[in-house]
């Protein structure tokens, strides 16, 4: 009987699939790859929160799933979801 | 320290005299190496700070509510021309060219002008004299000559200065431009990868270079694992590369993570212009140009974390971005890994060992002891076992100095600079 040894990364690979079922089965292009093109931080846009409100008057706003930082068309960005703003800047610590 | 004195790239210029390091604030500190002093012949000269300065700021893309962080990218130097230095240094958006500049003398004895710049009457001047340079304390000037800004949409992941000393280009997830160092006005776009259709994305560019001699030849790697050449010869848009680097890939080990781990961050040729170095997620490998279908050497620089990925993918490790240098004589390439530890591999004795930059683990002016991690089973008694290793303590930047064993390492707020013992 043939006894199959399973890789290191096929190992991890069950583990992590153990943890989130629903991994890789998005249609379109990679996660990765378009979370890495929209890496800037989305602030929230006051006019385009309050079109969709008035749009959806009747219907829950869809809010931030597990892929909070994927910004789709679907998902207005809100309040509770921006990071906060920078400090100010001073120097390098570097440059002593 | 805050977050924004965290390095994000460091580089040394041509005669390895200077240092530049770049960070997340969007400042560049240049270090001086000292002159050689003939009393203390047992170590070649300290580097201490010589310039500073604001390169970029922080803006806001009002258009599209995205805020355009300052964060340096990269720093590359131009050979030095006259008694001035050039740099370039880049953010996700607007490359500059930066000219810093000594001022050891100013003018002093002008007719209508008295010492604190204030005008004098002119009808008090009844002698006139011949203004003099006098010595001043040496001030370092540095001053922005370009912007070269508007022509990426996607984030700048590299910059490099061809060989004609003319020109440059730059890359973004999609796209490479190419600048001629005068003119800010316009570019040429000499790669696009972009599909019609952005659901058909499959692939992004993750770092491009020009060759060190041959000025129309340049290289860019992919976040799928290839390496392409293009000679701007052959036509405007390179699109269709002369040719392909590509190892054959086991498919029988392929897995969630073989692509992201297989996603080259750095791509850097050798100093003769005969080989080229990618870094993946655990491992440096060295391409010669003549061949495409498989590096000619492969060095591992964290084989154990291959029984680690589904850790390192929920904390984002796995999206780290290393990067490689080659030593002066390309004998030896250098590379950064987790804990503060950094990696060197002989290409000549098949040697490697594993440094660590740390303050509490090093004495000043001590030899650095060789680190050893275990991977699994019994630990002995100076190794530090796989679980135990720091993943917020990365190395992601080094830059070996171009004719000298000195090396810069950055941890994540601090720069080291270490040399080799001398006799």
């Amino acid at each position: 009987q043939e006894k199959e040894t399973v890789t290191p990364e096929r190992a991890e690979e069950a583990k992590l699939k153990a943890k989130y079922p629903n991994l890789g089965q998005k249609p379109g292009g990679s996660d990765f790859l378009m979370k890495r093109l929209q890496k800037w931080q989305k602030y929230f846009d006051s006019g385009d929160y309050n079109m969709a409100k008035a749009k959806m008057k009747n219907k829950q706003l869809p809010s931030a799933g597990p892929d909070k930082n994927l910004v789709t068309g679907d998902h207005i960005p809100t309040p509770q979801d921006l990071p906060q703003r920078k400090s100010s800047l001073v120097t390098s610590k570097l440059a002593g | 320290s805050s977050a924004a004195d965290i390095i994000s790239t460091v580089e040394f210029n041509h005669s390895g005299e200077l240092l530049a390091t770049g960070d997340k604030g969007g400042r560049v500190v240049i270090f001086q190496q000292e002159q050689e002093n003939k009393t203390q012949s047992h170590s070649r000269g300290e580097y201490n700070v010589y310039s500073t300065f604001q390169s970029h700021e922080p803006e806001f893309d009002y258009l599209k509510s995205l805020e355009i962080e300052e964060k340096i990218n990269k720093i590359r130097w131009l050979p030095q021309k006259n008694a001035a230095q050039f740099l370039l240094s880049t953010n996700d958006k607007t490359i500059k060219l930066w000219k810093i500049s000594e001022r050891d003398k100013r003018p002093e004895g002008y007719n209508l002008k008295e010492e604190d710049g204030r005008y004098r009457d002119p009808t008090t001047v009844t002698t006139l004299r011949v203004p003099v340079f006098r010595p001043m304390d040496l001030m370092v000037e540095a001053s922005p000559r370009r912007i070269f800004a508007n022509a990426h949409t996607y984030h700048i992941n590299s910059i490099s200065i061809n060989s004609d000393y003319e020109t440059y280009l730059s890359a973004d997830d999609l796209r490479i431009n190419l600048w001629h160092l005068e003119i800010t006005d316009r570019s040429f776009n000499i790669v696009d990868i972009k599909p019609a259709n952005m659901e058909e994305l499959t692939e992004v560019i993750t770092a491009a270079e020009f060759h060190p001699n041959s000025c129309n030849t340049f290289v860019y790697s992919s976040s799928k694992g290839t390496i392409r050449l293009c000679d701007m010869r052959a036509s405007a848009l390179c699109d269709r590369h002369s040719k392909l680097f590509e190892e054959p890939e086991d498919p029988s080990n392929r897995s969630f993570f073989s692509e992201i781990i297989s996603s080259i961050s750095d791509v850097k040729f050798s100093h003769s212009g005969r080989y080229m170095m990618t870094r993946d997620y655990l491992s440096v490998k060295i391409w010669d140009l003549n061949m495409e279908n498989r590096p000619v050497e492969t060095y591992q620089v964290h084989e154990y974390l291959r029984s680690k990925l589904c850790s390192l993918y929920e904390n984002d490790c796995i999206f780290d971005k290393f990067e490689c240098c080659w030593n002066g004589s390309d004998s030896i390439v250098m590379t950064g890994s987790y804990n503060n530890f950094f990696r060197m591999f002989d290409r000549n004795t098949k040697r490697d060992i594993t440094l660590e930059a740390s303050r509490e683990n090093n004495k000043p002016r001590t030899v650095l002891k060789p680190r050893k991690v275990c991977a699994s089973g019994k630990r002995k008694k100076d190794e530090i076992s796989v679980d135990s290793l720091d993943f917020n303590k990365k190395i992601l930047h080094t830059a070996w100095h171009p004719k000298e064993n000195i090396i810069a390492v950055a941890t994540t707020n601090n720069l080291y600079i270490f040399q080799d013992k001398m006799n």
